[in-house]
Order: structure tokens, then C-alpha cells, then sequence
């Protein structure tokens, strides 16, 4: 069955992300593309930078497959996804303001840019430019797919005419607007997040009769629900890693820790991420967890829950609101992804490997090329979707943790750190990680995110004793 | 009067320690509060105790852990300082 009524707010919605796209690209300063177009002049507040930062990484699997695990799980599951409460606080508190900092002695809009000053070598720009495609392409593909299910099954529409809806709009203000537009389209996009979390967890508490009848309701009918060692310590602590401090790895969010104004701006994002976060996570994953008590029917797969309690739950008009709100979590992590992919392209790859002067209005044209390009080539992958989508994200963003995790943090706080380090922890790291995953190694549930990041370790500090110290130059401008 | 890199350095690696802290506390009350409190009896709204203590006040703690960390021990550093100090040099503006 299609339904108006609910398409209705959805269009709506995605003609506002568009009108603001256009208007920020009017607004945006000519100084210096690269930077305005990358990450945004350098220009965000503390209130557009918390809220970018958790944006781009509450995805869909927030909004549809973790609500829907913690509903055949329970609470230990709501448990697990409180492990991403730090994300913000740990990435702009670690990173942010040496980032902050060296980007700015070096130009740098890219974390390649920042790998390459700290290593001077092109084969680490390489390494990393084709490993960040690659997952982030990955990443793409599933957001797309988890979007368009979510589509198909709230508005009756088909999935193809979801994904060109929303699809062609994330791809075009991306495109148009760059990383302004990316940052201030993520702000709202998280408030419609928060906005849409309200109104489902509130539908099923009232549906239920109050928290605590509900509760006892589901624990009644199986105590496993209610108890947090349901989900196996070793797959839960874990988690600490891929979800936890592996995202100081993330080039998506510690490429924010480049884009902010001035350290007060830094300071309160910290704190407002953190508040966000937790409300999301939180207020999803236990809204998933109550439907245990309140859905009628059973569910064909996990990611069928929460669609299913909106379509019984919620009248027409209010499911299209709610819609917009993992639409949201869809598109922000999308725009970003996307637009550091075609950072990666022009800035990484065709700027180290073809170094000749651009003039700007070229440059503008191939970069609003290539973004769109990329846009394009994961849409065209989702239009078929592959199987297992859930667990591609998780191992799309385990493999960016394995390859970027130690580059990142040790060139900031090792000295000793050099490019030999950095190659033989790339590919080991990266190798040891899909080695595992594609022999389908599994050692107590532990997530091979562990191994892949020990294994990355540990070639880090061979190579680099086995390499030269780093040139004083780079010494200087990093450790002064 | 500018600071040396050195000096902010110094301040940078110690508010990273810092937030580093934070996190293993963050983690340790989610351990301690989830798993020493599996068996006790009482609810809040419903909640198990285990439940509330580790998810609900563990991130209001972890909030109000932040807003303290933030406002004690960072410090402002003037950003812009730098950009001036070595312009186009590396990296190239296009």
C-alpha cells in the first residue's frame, strides 16, 4: 500500500536540506576553494561542530539495526551501544586541537594531508587515499540500502524511488554545496534525529502502560531480557575497541577536528557531542528493546522492527515525520563520507601525484565532478543491494580503524614515529584484518578489529626501528 | 606574549591524557555499575538497578564529567597564531 501521507513531510524535508545547500554555496566566501569547498573555510562553531561529528557517525544502523537487536536481545544490547557515548569528547579532546593546530601550519584539509606532512611519503598518500575509498564507498553503499529499506517499508513505495528521492538530493547538496553545506545540513539533520527518537520512544511507552509495566512485561516473559551478560563479555568489551577508542581512527570524524573556528568552539562541542550521543543511543536502542512488549507479529529480520512499530504506532502524517529522522542519520553520514572521498581524489591523489597549478575555476569544476561521480558509483552498487548489509558498515568501518588508528595517534605523540612505521602498520593492519574476516576467523566473538589493530601496532614500532628517525624539519613542526 | 610550541605542546598532551582518563572512568563505572549490580533487586521507572546506574546515570555522569574537565583544565590557544607563522610553505594554497 502507497501512502501519500507519509511521502508528504519527507519531501518537504528534503527540499528544505536542498534550499539550504543552495543557500550556504551563495553565501560562501571566494578566498581559497580548497578550504571553503573541503572542510568549510574553517569557520564551524561549537554548536555546528558537535552536532557534525555525531551526525556523520550515528548512521543507520542506530536508527534500524542496533533498536533492532536490542529487540531480540534486551537490555544488554542497549548496554552495548552506550559504549559510543565518549565518541565525541574522546576524538575532539585527543585530536582536536594539535589537528587543529598543524592544519593550519600546513594548509592541510585532508588526514592525508596531515599523514603525508608528518611522513613525507607518497606511498603512505597512496595507501591511505585507496583504503578510504574503498571502506568509504563501502559505508555508502550500506547507508543507501538501509535508507531504502526503511523507505520501502514505511511508505509502501518502492525501494528504487526511495533511494532516487534521497539519494540524488545527499548527493546533489554535497556536490553543490561541499563541506559548509555538509556541516550545516548535519546540524539539522540531528535535531530532526533527536526529534524523531522522542516521538517513537514516547508512542511505545504510552502503548505499553508506562515504563515500569512495561519492563516487567517483558521480563516476565523472558528473564534473559533484562539481564546484561546476554550478550557474551568478550564480544561486548570488544566493542570497547570498534566503537569505543578505535574512533580516534575514523578519518570522518577527526578530519572535523580541522574545521573549527577557535578552541571555545572546540570546548562546547565537546560537551553538547557527548549530551547527543547519549540521547540517541540511549533513547533508539531502548525504544527497540521496549517494542519486545508492544509488537504485534514477529519480524522477519531485525532491521524490520522499528518499521514496524512506526507503521503500528504511528498515524500516517507523524510516520513521515519519524521517517525523516534515520533518513537523517542516512544522509549526514553519507554527505560526509562523500565529500572526503572526493577529498581524497582531487586534494590527495591529484595533487601529490599531479602536482602541476590549477587554476580555480578548474579545479572547481573537477571537484564538484568527482564528488558527484563518487556519489553516483555507490548509488548505482545499491540499486542491487548485496546481502548482509549490516555487517558491512561494522566491517567497513574496522578496516578504516586498522588502517588509520596508529598513523593518526602516533604521529601526533611519537616522536619517533616515521614512514617505514607507517607502511608496515598500513598494510599489516589493513592484511591481518581481512585475512581474518575473509578466512571467517572467529576467536570467543572477540570483533577481528582487536587483532587487526594489535597486528597494526605492532608493525608500527617494527618498522619504524627498523627506519630512519624523522628529518629535524618535521620534528620542529610537529613537537616544536 | 606568544607561547612556544613546546609550552603549548606540554598543555596539549596533558588535556589528552586527560580526556584519555575520562574515557577508562567512563568505562570503569559502566563495568563496575553493569555487572556488580546484575543481581540486585531494585528499579528506578521500572528499570532494572544495573540498568540505570551504568546507561542512564552513567551518561549524565560522563556528561557532567566533561562540562568539569572542560572548564578546569583546558585551556584557550590562540589558533590564527599559527597560520601566520609559516604561510605557504608546505601543502600550497591552489
Amino acid at each position: 500500500m502507497e501512502n501519500f501521507a507519509v511521502i508528504l513531510p519527507l519531501i518537504l524535508y528534503l527540499i528544505l536540506m536542498l534550499g539550504i545547500a543552495w543557500y550556504v554555496t551563495r553565501r560562501a566566501s571566494k578566498h581559497n576553494f580548497m578550504e571553503d569547498y573541503f572542510i568549510g573555510g574553517r569557520s564551524l562553531g561549537g554548536f555546528v561542530l558537535g552536532m557534525t561529528l555525531i551526525a556523520t557517525f550515528v548512521s543507520a544502523s542506530s536508527f534500524i539495526g542496533g533498536p533492532g537487536v536490542a529487540y531480540s536481545t534486551g537490555l544488554s544490547w542497549v548496554l552495548l551501544s552506550m559504549i559510543q557515548v565518549p565518541t565525541a569528547f574522546l576524538t575532539l579532546g585527543v585530536l582536536g586541537k594539535k589537528f587543529a593546530i598543524i592544519a593550519r601550519r600546513i594548509q592541510a584539509v585532508t588526514v592525508t594531508d596531515y599523514l603525508y606532512a608528518r611522513y613525507k611519503s607518497k606511498t603512505v598518500v597512496l595507501l591511505a587515499s585507496i583504503s578510504l575509498l574503498v571502506f568509504f564507498i563501502a559505508m555508502m553503499v550500506a547507508q543507501f540500502i538501509g535508507g531504502g529499506v526503511l523507505f520501502q517499508n514505511i511508505t509502501g513505495y518502492s525501494y528504487v524511488i526511495g533511494l532516487i528521492l534521497f539519494g540524488i538530493v545527499v548527493v546533489v547538496y554535497t556536490t553543490v554545496g561541499g563541506f559548509k553545506a555538509v556541516a550545516i545540513t548535519d546540524t539539522i539533520q540531528a535535531m530532526v534525529m533527536v526529534a524523531a527518537t522522542i516521538t517513537i520512544l514516547v508512542a511505545v511507552i504510552n502503548k505499553g502502560g508506562g515504563l515500569p509495566n512495561l519492563v516487567e512485561n517483558i521480563s516476565a516473559a523472558n528473564p534473559a531480557m533484562v539481564d546484561p551478560e546476554a550478550t557474551p563479555k568478550p564480544q561486548i568489551l570488544s566493542y570497547w575497541i570498534l566503537v569505543g577508542l578505535g574512533l580516534l581512527g575514523l578519518p570522518q570524524t577527526s578530519v572535523r577536528c580541522m574545521s573549527f573556528k577557535n578552541t571555545k568552539a572546540l570546548h562546547s562541542s565537546m560537551i553538547i557531542g557527548t549530551i547527543v550521543v547519549g540521547f540517541l543511543m540511549l533513547g533508539m536502542h531502548l525504544t527497540g528493546f521496549l517494542s519486545a512488549g508492544i509488537l504485534e507479529g514477529t519480524p522477519a529480520t531485525s532491521d524490520n522492527v522499528i518499521p514496524m512499530v512506526v507503521l503500528q504506532e504511528l498515524p500516517s502524517f507523524w510516520a513521515g515525520l519519524f521517517l525523516a529522522g534515520p533518513l537523517a542519520a542516512v544522509m549526514s553520514t553519507v554527505s560526509s563520507l562523500l565529500i572526503l572521498a572526493s577529498a581524497a581524489i582531487i586534494k590527495d591523489l591529484l595533487g601529490r601525484f599531479s602536482p602541476k597549478q590549477r587554476e580555480a575555476k578548474q579545479l572547481r569544476k573537477i571537484s564538484l565532478l568527482a564528488t558527484g561521480l563518487i556519489g553516483l558509483i555507490a548509488f548505482a552498487f545499491a540499486i542491487e543491494p548485496p546481502d548482509l548489509i549490516v555487517w558491512i558498515n561494522l566491517f567497513a568501518m574496522g578496516g578504516l580503524e586498522a588502517a588509520f588508528f596508529w598513523p593518526t595517534v602516533l604521529g601526533l605523540f611519537w616522536k619517533r614515529a616515521n614512514k617505514e612505521g607507517v607502511i608496515a602498520s598500513m598494510i599489516g593492519g589493513i592484511g591481518t584484518y581481512l585475512l581474518l574476516g575473509g578466512l571467517g576467523v572467529s576467536i570467543q566473538g572477540i570483533n577481528n578489529v582487536v587483532f587487526g589493530l594489535l597486528a597494526s601496532l605492532l608493525f608500527f614500532i617494527i618498522g619504524t626501528y627498523l627506519g630512519k628517525r624523522p628529518d629535524a624539519e618535521t620534528t620542529e613542526l610537529f613537537f616544536g | 606574549m606568544k607561547k612556544s610550541m613546546k609550552e603549548i605542546n606540554r598543555q596539549l598532551n596533558k588535556e589528552a591524557l586527560l580526556t584519555l582518563g575520562l574515557f577508562l572512568l567512563f568505562f570503569l563505572w559502566w563495568y563496575a555499575t553493569a555487572y556488580g549490580l546484575a543481581d540486585a533487586e531494585w528499579t528506578v521507572f521500572g528499570l532494572p538497578a544495573w540498568f540505570f546506574m551504568s546507561c542512564v546515570v552513567g551518561w549524565i555522569l560522563c556528561c557532567l564529567g566533561v562540562t568539569f574537565m572542560v572548564k578546569k583544565f583546558f585551556r584557550d590557544v590562540d589558533l590564527d597564531e599559527f597560520a601566520e607563522e609559516l604561510p605557504n610553505e608546505k601543502g600550497g594554497r591552489e
